[in-house]
């Protein structure tokens, strides 16, 4: 069970994962139901949702209630009136196929979530004697559907998680592979921020007792389904604004091809229904209108794709108007983590002696800071690796309880460890512990992480473990900084340290020693100023922060509290996607405005067409407006027609794909735009409609 | 077209570019409320209507109670003119002893001065009495600007103001207007016009022997004191019929320049304005930037079309070089003419030197299409700003998603509230344009009115709907108004005016109530070329676009059929 289908495979890297999308775009499996959908679309109660499309719906009707009466009546020549009237019906079912193509892909991705969701049964524990709960009582299995918000339930290894919900007791790690698609085990324990715990994820060993807090319908695996579904899918605030812009156009295009008759009567001509209807039909925005709502599911999809979950389309669009960008330090500006540095050892104990101690407790330690620290004692000193079966010598692994790692050989036990981890476990009495406690103060007000090393019961020193900034996000803050987005470091680092790191990253701000209330203050005056504001955090504490921002990014190996707070949840738990989430916001925003430009742009054109056809029978002068040189009325009107509803089609790729954007600043990005949808738009239908001409004129259509 | 030509157009463009900045500054400084020169002379008169007529001038005013200020005002000066013109025979100052003015008549024309169209179904010499000219028509040429003005301000404080709830107070923002920036102008524009010989007397009509011996009557009146807020207030209700084609409205060229000048001087400033209270002028030029773009090719468009006489004449052996003077005064001659056509026009002015009917149909497309687009370019004082900052809107909507963020316009947001408000605002003038003419031209008693069928006759009816839906009130001539005419042009100018003002005040009210965003450089800046060309190409596209289909049925097939040897 994977949000990873064989074609959207999202990975940590963004933008491959984008380039793999694209081009599984039109999938042939995706086709088939949606050209179904596409006429199941055609119900006026569905087409009412979108208004231009709507008003084609009725006089595309209207058209065909009339055509039917002309050959029943015995009309002279229905084949052209017949034609204009199946473009009309197809440009009805290109806009519903546009739709449908864009919501197919997130039902593909729902139904295979769905086949793959377990029918779990959940341990309830019964309630001990004193009211509390152990994971040795009592417990009666009842299907994971009937649980109820707030019961106390029991998962042992290898059990699936029944629901969402707290973790109370117990400490263990859970596969979330179903969820994330990273296959690493997570860990999960009381209190703290790794307390929430997903339902349909596994664990694999210990066991934790869970406080049920989602009701059935309402879980997070439940809405994955229903938002990659679109089932939940209401207008954002600028699709809407968008609507009624493209309505208002609308509108204006009846009162001017309505008026059209009386004119025409006035001037001693006539005008059939038939073609009043082509020419509306070709003036109203139909190319934005048809393909706006395939925007908006396809920007959430892009999101989705990208492993991140927008609680709805109103973050999508809020992403892509940030002004300011808070990024917590840890794991998005500097390595998560940290990186040895330097081995401080206390007196009577050589760098050497620490160097080699460390790097021996280190051998085994897979983690990112070991292997540090082995590289660091071999570029110092050059201490070898060596043969860790050989020296007879045997792993301890870290533990949540223990906080320490180590290793031994022999009777010879080295540990390393948070400073106060080590002096727990040897105790006050050991010498040097005094001195420890200072290194690692200094150390810890140059904003490093000081890790003590024990042998046996000897302190020998402590290991600097140093931020390291990321390589590249200099550039990226700079990429930000095009974009208009002020970036500002949050860190509980002291001032000192954490300019130090700011100006090494090329942050624009930071915010050292920040405490939940400083954050919340700080998003509160920015917003003050009228500025969008978003944010990633994990911890309860975040929540107030996550809830006030604009977009708040909860990472999913949050909390329960954290994920609720937020408007996105991330579930690749990646604070560097801010970025990326940005960009898809403002992907979303240009494709509107790009295909809206082209689709009014258009317009000129199709007059250029349809005027003269309409007016030349009784003012032969008005011949000279056919610029296009269009071979008869007949041909271009139908030329004009098939133009509008084929660009449909044409455009479905980009709406999907949505229009790339570039961190250049505004003016040269519209300059840019203007220059491919406005101008382009006004150059493409020209060519478009007389090619199209002389196709249907060649094979004798019109 | 001659080199004099041009030197007059530039001059003219030159005189209007210096005039901005100065008027600019002084409009600002009397709404925001600022001392200046005016205040310590004429303050004591503005604080005593205040306490006459009970206005407690710095109690501010929501949008709606600012709209709804606004309809009382009008309604009010509605009855009062409508009465005084059905009542004129029996009250004083009537030398000439005109009657009472018929029902139809009146309404029209109430409207028509109450909307700042003063679109004129009557000849003012004979029609009306010194009385209705003085306290009915003049009266309201001050204060229908002045509310333009008004409501232009209350819509540039809702841009600048943040999380607000008001936008000013209608009437301060109209007793200022009028006392320390009309009446001012005024007196000085009269008395220069009185100078160069335009009439200003309360005595009747003065009857002269010709040489031929017969007698002819020449009307005279209180004709400089309208002629100069005729011009400066955008009105353009002339004292005679022919309005400023008449050599006692305007003698001679260097009027004729003046007048051109009045017309723009407030609109142009008025961007200015605009600029300066936002915070920026750079904002205010660049407004300025897209009308000036739009006004000088108009006026091109006019010369080019006007200096080139008929090709049937041409054909007929008359010189071509004179141009096309019919119905032109040889005192303004092509370019004094075509210049004040696409002038009168472009701004909601409306006055006339020269009868638009009698241009080639290229020519008399301009003004046409420059009411069409709303009167935008510099525009009807206050109306041409608030008209332009609606295409703006749209501009910067469609601009703002180009660029990756919801819209904004001087760091206000563009949902969709106002996005509902502008297309309302820009919905009613192509309705009641489009919608009357297709009634006028298929009912008989719309079509008795017009002078000549065809296509011309076409762009008659069409010319007046727009004239008035627009609020300009010039006339394509050969029109005889009819009550048919006279109640659905009084629809269209009402539904011109208000159904663009509440709207737009309503914005202003939406824009007020708004949190303003610093600029960033992800923002669309506003005050650049590139602005500029996108907010001349909407006004174009989305305000042109809708007419396309009546025009080529109008001019568009007049001028191509003139080509081929056919006239209408």
């Amino acid at each position: 069970m994977a949000l990873h289908l064989p074609h959207s495979e999202a990975t940590h890297g963004g933008r491959s994962s984008e380039h793999r999308s694209q081009s599984s775009l039109m999938q042939a499996s995706l086709l088939l139901p949606a050209i179904t959908e596409s006429f199941r679309k055609l119900d006026p109660r569905i087409m009412w949702r979108n208004p231009v499309m709507f008003v084609v719906e009725v006089v595309t009707i209207l058209t065909t209630v009339l055509l039917v009466r002309d050959i029943i009546i015995g009309g002279t020549h229905p084949g052209f009136a017949i034609q204009i009237n199946l473009w009309l019906w197809f440009t009805l079912i290109f806009a519903n196929f546009a739709e449908a193509v864009a919501e197919g892909r997130g039902k593909a991705q729902a139904d295979s979530l769905r086949r793959t969701r377990t029918e779990t049964l959940g341990k309830r524990l019964l309630a001990n004697d004193d009211g509390g709960y152990s994971h040795f009582g009592l417990y009666e299995q009842i299907p994971a559907p009937e649980l109820a918000v707030d019961d106390i339930v029991l998962v042992e290894a290898g059990d699936f998680i029944p629901s969402d919900g707290e973790v109370i007791d117990g400490i263990a790690s859970v596969d979330e592979s179903a969820i994330t698609g990273e296959s690493a085990p997570v860990i999960r324990e009381s209190g703290g921020d790794r307390s929430a715990v997903t339902g349909g994820t596994r664990v694999l060993s210990d066991w934790v007792i869970v406080r049920i807090t989602a009701a059935q319908g309402s879980t997070f695996l439940d809405r994955i389904i229903s938002l990659v579904e679109g089932a939940q899918r209401q207008k954002t605030p600028n699709e809407i604004a968008l609507t009624i812009l493209l309505a208002g156009m609308t509108l204006i295009f009846i009162f001017a091809v309505v008026t059209i008759p009386s004119f025409v009567h006035y001037a001693g001509g006539h005008i059939s229904v038939l073609i009043l209807v082509a020419l509306f039909v070709t003036l109203i925005p139909t190319t934005i209108g048809a393909l706006l709502s395939a925007i908006g599911i396809a920007g959430m999809d892009r999101l989705i794709r990208f492993n991140v979950l927008a609680m709805s389309g109103r973050a999508v669009e809020a992403a892509g108007d940030v002004d300011t960008l808070l990024l917590d330090k840890t794991g998005t500006i500097t390595i998560g983590d940290r990186q040895a540095t330097a081995f401080v050892p206390v007196s009577g104990v050589t760098e050497h002696e620490l160097a080699d101690a460390a790097q021996l407790a280190s051998l085994a330690d897979e983690t990112p800071e070991g292997r540090s620290i082995v590289v660091l004692a071999k570029e110092k000193f050059g201490i070898r690796g060596r043969d860790m079966n050989a020296l007879g010598a045997h792993f301890v692994p870290f533990t949540a309880q223990t906080r320490m790692s180590g290793v031994d050989v022999g009777d010879r036990h080295i540990r390393k460890g948070a400073v106060d981890s080590v002096i727990a476990c040897l105790g006050e009495a050991v010498p040097s512990v005094g001195q420890i406690r200072q290194i690692a103060d200094e150390i810890a007000r140059q904003g490093g992480t000081p890790l003590a090393v024990a042998d046996n019961t000897r302190l020998l020193g402590v290991v600097h473990l140093k931020d390291v900034v990321k390589g590249g996000i200099r550039e990226r803050f700079a990429e930000l900084r095009r974009m208009g987005i002020r970036t500002v470091m949050i860190t509980g680092d002291n001032p000192l340290t954490a300019a130090a790191i700011a100006a090494e990253s090329g942050v624009d701000h930071f915010l050292a020693q920040a405490t939940p209330e400083a954050k919340l203050a700080l998003i509160r005056s920015e917003q003050a100023s009228g500025k969008l504001v978003a944010m990633c955090g994990d911890g309860t504490n975040d929540a107030p922060a996550l809830a006030q921002a604009d977009v708040g990014v909860a990472m999913n190996t949050g909390t329960v509290a954290a994920r609720e707070a937020g408007n996105m949840v991330d579930l690749d738990s990646d604070p560097t996607k801010l970025i990326e989430i940005v960009g898809i916001g403002k992907q979303l925003l240009m494709t509107r405005g790009a295909l809206t430009t082209f689709s009014i742009a258009n317009d000129v054109a199709k007059y250029f067409a349809i005027i003269p056809a309409m007016f030349v029978g009784f003012y032969p002068a008005l011949s000279a407006l056919n610029v296009m040189h269009l071979a008869t009325p007949e041909s271009a009107v139908l030329s004009a027609i098939i133009f509008n509803a084929l660009i449909i089609i044409a455009l479905i790729p980009l709406a999907l794909k949505g229009v790339r954007y570039r961190p250049v600043g505004a003016a040269s990005l519209l300059r840019r735009n203007l220059l491919i949808y406005g101008i382009g738009g006004l150059i493409v239908p020209f060519i478009g409609i007389k090619l199209i001409d002389m196709l249907v004129t060649s094979i004798g259509l019109a | 077209m001659l080199f004099h030509g041009w030197v007059t157009i530039m001059a003219f463009f030159i005189c209007v570019v210096a005039m901005t900045r100065p008027l600019g500054g002084f409009l600002k400084r009397v709404l925001e409320g600022e001392q200046h020169v005016l205040g310590r002379i004429i303050g004591p008169v503005e604080r005593g209507i205040y306490r006459a007529a009970g206005i407690q001038e710095d109690r501010e005013q929501s949008w709606s109670q600012y709209a709804i200020a606004v309809i009382v005002f009008k309604v009010i000066c509605f009855i009062a003119v409508y009465t005084l013109l059905r009542f004129q025979g029996v009250l004083p100052l009537n030398p000439n002893g005109m009657r009472g003015v018929a029902p139809d008549l009146a309404y029209n024309t109430a409207i028509s001065f109450v909307t700042n169209t003063n679109w004129q179904s009557y000849a003012g010499e004979t029609t009306m009495s010194h009385l209705s000219q003085m306290l009915g028509l003049t009266v309201q040429n001050f204060v229908s600007a002045a509310a333009g003005i008004a409501i232009a301000a209350a819509v540039i404080r809702g841009f600048t103001r943040r999380s607000a709830a008001s936008i000013g107070n209608f009437w301060a923002d109209l007793v200022r207007t009028t006392l320390y920036v009309l009446l001012p102008i005024c007196v000085v524009l009269a008395l220069l016009f009185v100078l160069e010989g335009v009439p200003q007397t309360l005595l009747g009509s003065v009857t002269a022997s010709t040489l031929e011996g017969t007698r002819q009557t020449i009307a005279l009146g209180p004709v400089a004191s309208q002629e100069a807020i005729k011009m400066l207030g955008t009105n353009g209700g002339g004292f005679f019929n022919v309005n400023s084609a008449h050599p006692f409205e305007n003698p001679n060229a260097l009027t004729n320049f003046v007048q051109m000048l009045a017309i723009f001087a407030l609109g142009a400033g008025l961007t200015n304005m605009f600029g300066r209270m936002v915070g920026r002028e750079r904002q205010g030029w660049a407004i300025f930037s897209a009308m000036a773009a739009l006004f000088l090719v108009g006026t091109v468009v006019t010369y080019w079309s006007e200096a080139h006489a008929n090709p049937l004449l041409h054909a007929l052996g008359i010189d071509p070089s004179l141009g096309n003077m019919e119905g032109k005064e040889t005192r303004f001659g092509i370019v004094g003419s075509a210049l004040f056509a696409t002038v009168t026009t472009d701004a909601s002015c409306g006055a006339v030197n020269a009868m638009h009917e009698s241009f080639l149909p290229l020519g008399g497309m301009v003004p046409l299409v420059n009411m069409m687009l709303g009167e935008v370019i510099f525009g009807g004082v206050g109306s041409g700003l608030y008209g332009f900052l609606l295409f703006a809107i749209i501009a910067v909507f469609m601009a703002g998603l180009m660029v990756g963020r919801t819209p904004e316009y001087l760091g206000k947001k563009i949902e969709a509230r106002e996005i509902k408000m502008t297309m309302l605002a820009v919905l009613c003038l192509p309705l009641v344009m489009l919608g009357f003419t297709a009634l006028a031209v298929v009912v008989p008693s719309g079509l008795s009115a017009l002078s000549t069928s065809g296509p011309h006759g076409f762009t008659e009816a069409l010319y007046a709907y727009t004239s008035a839906a627009a609020n300009n009130g010039s006339a394509f001539a050969g029109l005889t108004a009819n009550p048919f005419w006279n109640v659905t042009l009084g629809i269209a100018m009402m539904v011109g005016r208000f159904f663009v003002i509440i709207p737009v005040l309503a914005i202003a009210g939406a824009m007020a109530a708004k949190k303003t965003a610093a600029p960033t450089p992800g923002t669309f800046p506003t005050d650049t070329g590139l602005f500029i060309a996108l907010v001349t190409g909407v006004i174009l596209i989305v305000g042109g676009l809708t007419f396309l289909p009546a025009l080529a049925l109008g001019p568009i097939v007049e001028h191509l059929a003139m080509l081929r040897g056919t006239l209408f």
